[in-house]
């Protein structure tokens, strides 16, 4: 398959580990990846903020982007987020219709129906739970709200982390229970946000974890600031990342820069 | 441990012990607009969040509560079919609002009711306290309700001499502190059993002196205290959680068996409830209980529901009276995208399982209507700016409980949409900030070749890094390292990564 | 009618304006009926484990053994049939909140009885020393008599399996609704052919004759208000029995 990266603005700047790892990952798995330069951020944090007339040129320009995808240039668009798959799948057409621009709004509804989630792309679309992965670590998982509930991905990425070899899923208590990010929220109300993060991080501190993994690099900034403020040694890093990790290459938890070299 | 969680816009001389001073119980007063108090949300929630007993008192109550209703909902084989109906009877409801008013009106009246319409607060008091006044009586018994709570009535009543008592517990409870409700459903969730053992030795003059902190005994207490009154009672207020257009009848669901008692011992009958509480037919009735009580209680069904319809000879108060309020429900309908808030039944199911409401409890909230729900309706109800909008993280937890699928976290996002609009004519400070920075950031991310250059800034950081970490930034960075470190930044971007990839090959 | 009238219903119409939202088709596709017919054993096996879920007592009888049901549920020192959950009487007050522990579960002696006047005699004539008071719309009792009354036997009008609720509607058999209120003992007469399922069967039923008062029961009264402790009995009954009668 050739399947067309949307890196995240997040961490293409913050944390490329992540979408490198994506690379490394579908590579080995026999894909061709492809990362489109003009692609820059899928508008989330606009829209939820409330700024929609911000956001209509940050959607545009992502729809333009990406719009080959439903031409067949590329087969589909991976995203390594949960939280930016469902702005894309669902607020992207209502910014656009909202701005008068309805054939745009097709085309973001074109993009987003070829739009998948890192784990639903290697479950739903490649048909893969086992691929290939070894990482000896013990490892727990939070499932991030969006991803959870704005997509649905249900056990998916618990399926994939099960099949890893070496690696120890440990359960998180009270995973459900959002870590308090929510984009702008962590600032405009940053004592409930960091009353949120102390209940994750003491959970995940209780489960004896070396490694938090997510879907998302936004809420793992967020527990891995609360993990290393309370001076844990919990590292967080994301779904793709452990998945990448071969014994022939393998990625070592502590060391972030390391990933896909 | 007192509750005090920041000092609302104060009632001069009202509430029930204007002797008190408000805060002596923990209580926080009674406010001027029971839609709109005390200070931001922002501000109240680091109030309440230095509160531990606060917090554990809600931790406790919202796990319980949440992991019944999780249960009793597992139960139900259609729960997703009884969502769907119930969430399509309440849009149907809102289309043929104005035919179904008048139904309903029609068939009250024909059962020996007599329907009142009031626009505002002070004109649905105004009908109450009237009608309260005719009947000669200085008390009145009272149902737990929103509205009545959202209109102030009680207040509202006190200065005309007449003293409305609640009879719920938890009601009365926040009655007797001189307290605002701090949820929906159990107003007084944010105290604990020896706090409201201690309100009830001081401001209940026939508490039993020894009165331990057990629950059993302080419900015993209210029964006792309340039984007298319910004998005597000849007007009774109530709310409504149902209205059937088509038969006129009207449903009060509760636990406690106080809604019993005023809706058939005395005399009279006044029942204020928001015009959009209203289900076409009978049938419709056989959606919502079962989908109230199992998101309200957590319970397969609640201990007591009451219908009537008019007056029934010989059983029952033989006046009955239905107020119809709008008091901004006919803001919120107008506005297409938020309207689906007024297809709430207040379960609260919301608020329980609210990561944000968990925390901070109701009163941070600064109405009546706290949580989730209180979020979106509050502002929509007032129509003024508010900081409530952005209470939340969009966790979407919300929207997965609620009974009539209100999709919360979509109106709150357009709500967000108009704070930012109604901002945009009188900016303050802030508001110019946040403005400046989306415009900046919006320019930045409309594009691929300015993003490349800017994803390169956080570089800069790695100065002020020490192993691996930055622990402290200037503001508004110090929003975020006051409780969290923040990763050093990359050397390299990903694109940069890719660029260089692409040129080896 | 009024000013208020008139300008709230303009106001909703204005609201509503072009972008009124079509009437929709609800669709309706949850059970309507269960998959067990009334008054079968699946049926009240459910209905009993709901009931005994929410405190109350339940009491499979026959018609004929009804009347002894009665009396040794409302007679001083009567003969128990099970003694491993009962208790000797104790006094009905208002004073006896402090026993919190034998409230709920105990059965206690009543010197006064309160039916509705179209109760089946035959019920209550074997209550010896206890004095039954009849109540009907046309010569009702008193709130503060009622109070003075330790029990009520009523009959029901339909009973939903799924949730443990007994629905009174007013009936001559069922009475008005202040006499199920007052007295601190309810005890409830169902017969296994009102037993229904599911909420929407019991619905219907009741639909035919929507304007009677109805009261829906399920359990004692109850609250959670303290700490979302269930405490059974504030206002209502403190203790419900019902017998199911076949």
């Amino acid at each position: 398959m050739r399947i067309a990266l949307a890196a995240t603005c997040i961490a293409d700047a913050m944390f490329p580990q992540a979408p490198k790892a994506v690379v490394t990952l579908l590579e080995r798995l026999g894909h061709e990846v492809v990362f489109p330069p003009a692609q820059a951020c899928c508008g989330q944090m606009h829209v939820n903020t409330g700024y929609l007339a911000e956001a209509v040129p940050v959607v545009r320009n992502h729809v333009r982007t990406f719009a080959p995808v439903a031409d067949g240039e590329w087969d589909a668009v991976v995203v390594p987020s949960g939280s930016c798959t469902g702005s894309i799948r669902h607020q992207q057409r209502m910014v656009l219709e909202g701005a008068g621009l309805p054939a745009e709004a097709r085309a973001a509804t074109a993009v987003a129906e070829r739009t998948y989630e890192l784990s639903e792309l290697l479950v739903d679309v490649l048909g893969v739970t086992d691929v290939g992965a070894w990482f000896p670590h013990r490892v727990t998982y939070h499932p991030t709200c969006h991803s959870l509930r704005m997509l649905g991905v249900g056990d998916k990425p618990e399926r994939l982390l099960r099949a890893v070899e070496g690696l120890e899923l440990v359960p998180l208590e009270q995973a459900e229970g959002c870590c308090g990010f929510g984009g702008t929220f962590s600032l405009k109300n940053a004592d409930t946000s960091a009353a949120m993060l102390d209940d994750k991080v003491a959970n995940v501190v209780e489960t004896g974890a070396e490694v938090l993994t997510a879907g998302d690099w936004s809420c793992l900034m967020h527990i891995g600031g609360g993990l290393s403020r309370a001076g844990t040694g919990v590292r967080p890093m994301h779904l793709g990342e452990i998945l990448a990790s071969t014994r022939e290459a393998p990625v070592h938890p502590a060391d972030r820069e390391e990933v896909s070299r | 441990m007192s509750t005090f969680l920041g000092m609302p816009a104060m009632r001069a001389g009202r509430g029930p012990s204007p002797d008190a001073a408000p805060g002596t119980l923990g209580g926080v007063g009674r406010p001027e607009d029971p839609l709109h108090w005390g200070a931001t949300f922002p501000d109240a929630a680091k109030a309440a969040l230095e509160n531990e007993q606060l917090r554990r008192n809600l931790g406790n109550a919202t796990r319980t509560i949440r992991t019944k209703r999780a249960r009793v909902v597992g139960e139900v084989p259609d729960w997703e079919a009884l969502r769907d109906a119930g969430s399509a009877i309440k849009a149907d409801v809102l289309a043929r609002l104005p035919e179904l008013l008048e139904t309903l009106e029609r068939n009250v009246t024909a059962r020996g009711g007599v329907v009142h319409w009031a626009r505002d607060a002070a004109e649905a008091n105004r009908i109450v306290a009237d009608l309260v006044r005719a009947k000669e009586t200085d008390e009145v018994v009272k149902v737990k309700s929103m509205a009545t709570q959202e209109i102030g009535l009680n207040e509202a009543l006190a200065e005309e001499g007449i003293a409305a008592v609640e009879t719920d517990l938890a009601e009365l409870i926040v009655q007797l502190a001189d307290d605002m409700p701090s949820h929906i459903l159990v107003p007084a969730i944010h105290r604990n059993r020896t706090e409201i053992r201690d309100i009830f030795l001081e401001r209940m003059a026939d508490a039993p002196p020894d009165l331990t902190d057990v629950p059993r005994e302080l419900a015993m207490a209210a029964r006792a205290h309340l039984r007298r009154k319910f004998l005597s009672a000849k007007v009774a207020i109530s709310g409504a959680n149902f209205a059937v257009a088509d038969t006129g009848t009207l449903a009060v669901v509760e636990s406690e068996g106080n809604g019993r008692m005023c809706l058939t011992l005395p005399e009279t009958l006044i029942t204020v409830m928001g015009i959009e509480k209203l289900v076409p037919t009978f049938d419709d009735l056989e959606v919502f209980l079962q989908l109230l009580p199992r998101s309200s209680t957590g319970e397969r069904m609640n201990p007591y529901t009451s219908m009537w319809t008019g007056v029934t000879p010989g059983d029952g108060p033989q006046e009955f009276h239905l107020v119809l309020l709008d008091n901004g429900r006919t803001k919120v309908l107008a506005d297409e995208a938020g309207r689906s808030a007024l297809h709430c039944i207040r379960c609260s199911a919301c608020l329980n399982v609210c990561p944000v409401y968990e925390r901070v409890g109701g009163h941070a909230y600064g109405s009546v209507y706290p949580g989730p729900i209180g979020a979106i309706l509050t502002p929509q109800l007032t129509g003024e700016k508010s900081d409530l909008p952005y209470a939340s993280t969009l966790c979407g937890a919300c929207y997965e409980v609620c009974p009539v699928k209100i999709d919360i976290p979509s109106i709150l996002v357009e709500l967000r949409a108009r704070e930012v609009a109604l901002a945009g004519s009188a900016p303050d400070a802030g508001d110019r900030v946040w403005k400046a920075a989306m415009k900046a950031a919006s320019f930045a991310m409309a594009d691929g070749d300015r993003f490349r250059r800017a994803a390169r800034v956080p570089r800069a950081l790695r100065a002020i890094s020490r192993h691996g970490v930055i622990k402290r930034l200037p503001f508004p960075g110090s929003l975020w390292t006051r409780s969290r470190d923040l990763p050093e930044p990359p050397k390299q971007t990903f694109r940069d990564w890719w660029a260089e990839r692409e040129d080896e090959r | 009618m009024s000013d208020a009238r008139t300008e709230m219903l303009s106001r909703i119409r204005t609201a509503l304006g072009g972008s009124a939202p079509e009437p929709a088709e609800v669709p309706r596709v949850y059970r309507s009926v269960g998959e067990h017919g009334a008054g079968s054993d699946a049926v009240l096996e459910l209905l009993v484990d709901r009931l005994v879920d929410y405190k109350a007592h339940v009491h499979r009888v026959s018609a004929a053994e009804l009347p002894a049901l009665l009396a040794e549920l409302l007679l001083p020192g009567a003969p128990k049939a099970d003694p491993g959950r009962s208790a000797e009487g104790q006094v009905v007050g208002s004073s006896d909140y402090r026993s919190p522990d034998i409230l709920p579960t105990t059965r206690r002696a009543a010197r006064s009885v309160v039916v509705p006047s179209g109760i089946d005699r035959a019920w209550v004539a074997g209550l010896a020393g206890v004095e039954v008071f009849r109540d009907s719309r046309e010569a009702p009792l008193s709130a503060v008599e009622l109070d003075g009354i330790d029990a009520v036997v009523t009959a029901a009008r339909v009973a939903v399996a799924e949730t443990g609720t007994i629905v009174l509607d007013g009936a001559p058999d069922q009475g008005r609704r202040a006499i199920s209120l007052v007295p601190d003992v309810h005890v409830c007469v169902v017969r296994t052919s009102q037993v229904v399922q599911t909420v929407p069967e019991a619905v219907r039923l009741l639909d035919a004759d929507p304007g009677r008062p109805l009261t829906w029961i399920s359990g004692p009264s109850a609250t959670s208000d303290i700490e979302l402790d269930r405490v059974e009995g504030v206002h209502g009954p403190r203790t419900l029995h019902v017998a199911l009668v076949s």
